[in-house]
């Protein structure tokens, strides 16, 4: 995946800003403080908005931000990894803005599932708070494959449960097929009964998916 | 009519307002940073507090098709507090960030040698920050505290142009526009200036270097005050394009002296969105019931 978003991001910067990323990159590799100046500037620096357009489908970044990607390098340009990268990446999450607090949960995934790295377990307590916050655009960054992997059930349900009653689609959940178990079913259940006896709608993503998968 | 309210604390404003604010035609904002009524007695407070600046609340401003700025600081008023002064070196961290657009409000309360501590040192980091400044004149013995605000303006060397000496009024505009800054006005209910006072001064001093703000916070203060004012300038004969110079072009000109201005955010679509009660703006479209 850092591969593919290296590539990405490449291809599709303009010069000056892919150039500008590769010196931070260089910065960081050799001294690691540094991450903490250049993180909260890259939106403005490198750029922001879509990676990819809606319409590439199948493209490998789709659904990236070009400053999540591009925040996403830097870490993995970092030369800590277990838990020392743990602690930084606690630390920029920590003091940072609603963007650069979404480009550490995206980041959790590729930085996780790279070949070289000790596990990234330590961050699990990032997803709870973002999964606690109010901000959507938290939560569903929050509910990506690195939940998928790591979040125990218990935490798991409620944040799929969360994604329903705020609106955010099934679609952004990761890994919904492979961990929904009969508990997350006997929940949405409950929770489409509860609709109907309001006289309210069962959103149609959740109804499908319960059509999907009938209650055991 | 397109409006920017460029003072506005909106931490301490309903969701009602911003949906009215943008029916009025509010599209963009600046919060600054102030006291809350009650004191804060811990740096953690802050945080807290500034955290919101740059994270929840523009996120729910965002539900009702609004951008939202923010000014970072420690105000004149807590910093008479030694409990809080330590947030001067806190700041840093957050003149950094994307939709940190000024330093503010800074300046006097009192105009104890505290105060004069804070505002010097923040004056400095605006200039260390290259950002704008957003400078609050005291309510009490106003006139003497604006000359004293402008003299350490002056002294601190930093451009005229990018700083702004808010709560104006007659006796003050004079020289504040003189000595090159804006001038900052905050239409109030009943304090403060009016709309109609205010439109006598446009008449008088111009548009340019002029910011209109509903300075709207926890107090009795009215947010729909951009607009009240902006009726009133077309009701006494200004033209739209004089509307559209000081209630949008002017504050954009100012605040875009950071170079962080972001008004392209999402087409706003939110407060209509389905069952009427919704605040999501998700990352997609996405419409269903309340966040709770
Ligand atoms: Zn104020």
């Amino acid at each position: 995946m850092i591969d593919a978003l290296h590539d990405t991001l490449a291809a599709r910067l303009p010069a000056p800003q892919w150039e500008r990323l590769g010196q931070w990159r260089r910065r960081v590799s050799e001294s690691p403080h540094d991450v903490r100046e250049f993180f909260p500037r890259a939106g403005r620096e490198i750029g922001r908005g879509d990676l990819v357009g809606p319409a590439e489908t199948g493209h490998p970044c789709r659904g990236w931000r070009t400053d999540d990607a591009a925040r996403t390098l830097l870490l993995a340009a970092l030369p800590q990894r277990g838990d020392d990268l743990v602690a930084e990446l606690r630390w920029l999450y920590e003091t940072g803005d609603a963007a650069e607090r979404h480009a550490v949960l995206r980041s959790l995934d590729p930085l996780d599932l790279r070949a070289d790295t000790d596990t990234l377990d330590g961050a699990l307590p990032l997803v709870h708070d973002a999964l606690r916050a109010n901000d959507l655009r938290m939560v569903t960054a929050a509910v990506g494959d690195y939940t998928a992997r790591h979040l125990p059930a218990p935490a798991w349900r409620h944040a799929v449960l969360k994604c329903v009653f705020t609106g955010i689609p099934l679609s952004a959940v990761s890994g919904l097929d492979e961990r929904a178990d009969p508990e997350l079913l006997r929940m949405l259940n409950d929770f489409a009964a509860e609709r109907t006896a309001a006289g309210r709608a069962v959103p149609p993503d959740v109804a499908t998916f319960l059509r999907a998968h009938p209650a055991p | 009519m397109r409006l920017f309210d460029p003072h506005i604390h909106m931490t301490s404003r309903t969701t009602d307002d911003y949906a009215a604010m943008r029916a009025a035609g509010v599209r963009a904002l600046v919060e600054p940073s102030f006291w809350l009524g009650q004191p804060r007695t811990s740096v953690g407070s802050f945080v807290d507090y500034f955290d919101a600046l740059i994270g929840w609340e523009p996120f729910r401003a965002a539900q009702f098709g609004i951008s939202h700025h923010c000014a970072v600081a420690l105000n004149p008023k807590e910093a008479n507090d030694p409990r809080c002064r330590e947030v001067l070196d806190l700041l840093p961290r957050y003149l950094v960030k994307d939709r940190v657009v000024a330093v503010g409000e800074i300046g006097y309360d009192s105009m104890t040698p505290e105060e004069d501590t804070a505002f010097a040192a923040q004056l400095a980091l605006a200039v260390r920050h290259d950002l704008p400044v957003l400078v609050h004149t005291p309510h009490r013995d106003k006139a003497s505290g604006t000359r004293r605000t402008l003299d350490v303006v002056r002294e601190s060397g930093i451009a005229p142009e990018r700083v702004v000496v808010d709560h104006l009024n007659e006796l003050t505009v004079a020289a504040v526009l003189d000595a090159g800054c804006w001038a900052g006005f905050s239409v109030y209910p009943q304090t403060k200036m009016d709309e109609h006072r205010m439109v006598t001064l446009l008449r008088e001093y111009g548009l340019e270097r002029i910011l209109v703000n509903s300075a709207a916070d926890w107090g009795r203060s009215d947010p729909l005050k951009t607009r009240a004012t902006a009726d009133t300038m077309l009701a006494s004969g200004f033209t739209t394009a004089d509307v559209e110079r000081v209630m949008w072009h002017n504050p954009v000109a100012f605040y875009g002296q950071s170079g962080r201005l972001d008004l392209t955010g999402p087409a706003p679509d939110i407060g209509e969105s389905h069952e009427g009660n919704s605040i999501e703006r998700g990352p997609r479209p996405a419409a269903r019931t309340a966040a709770g």
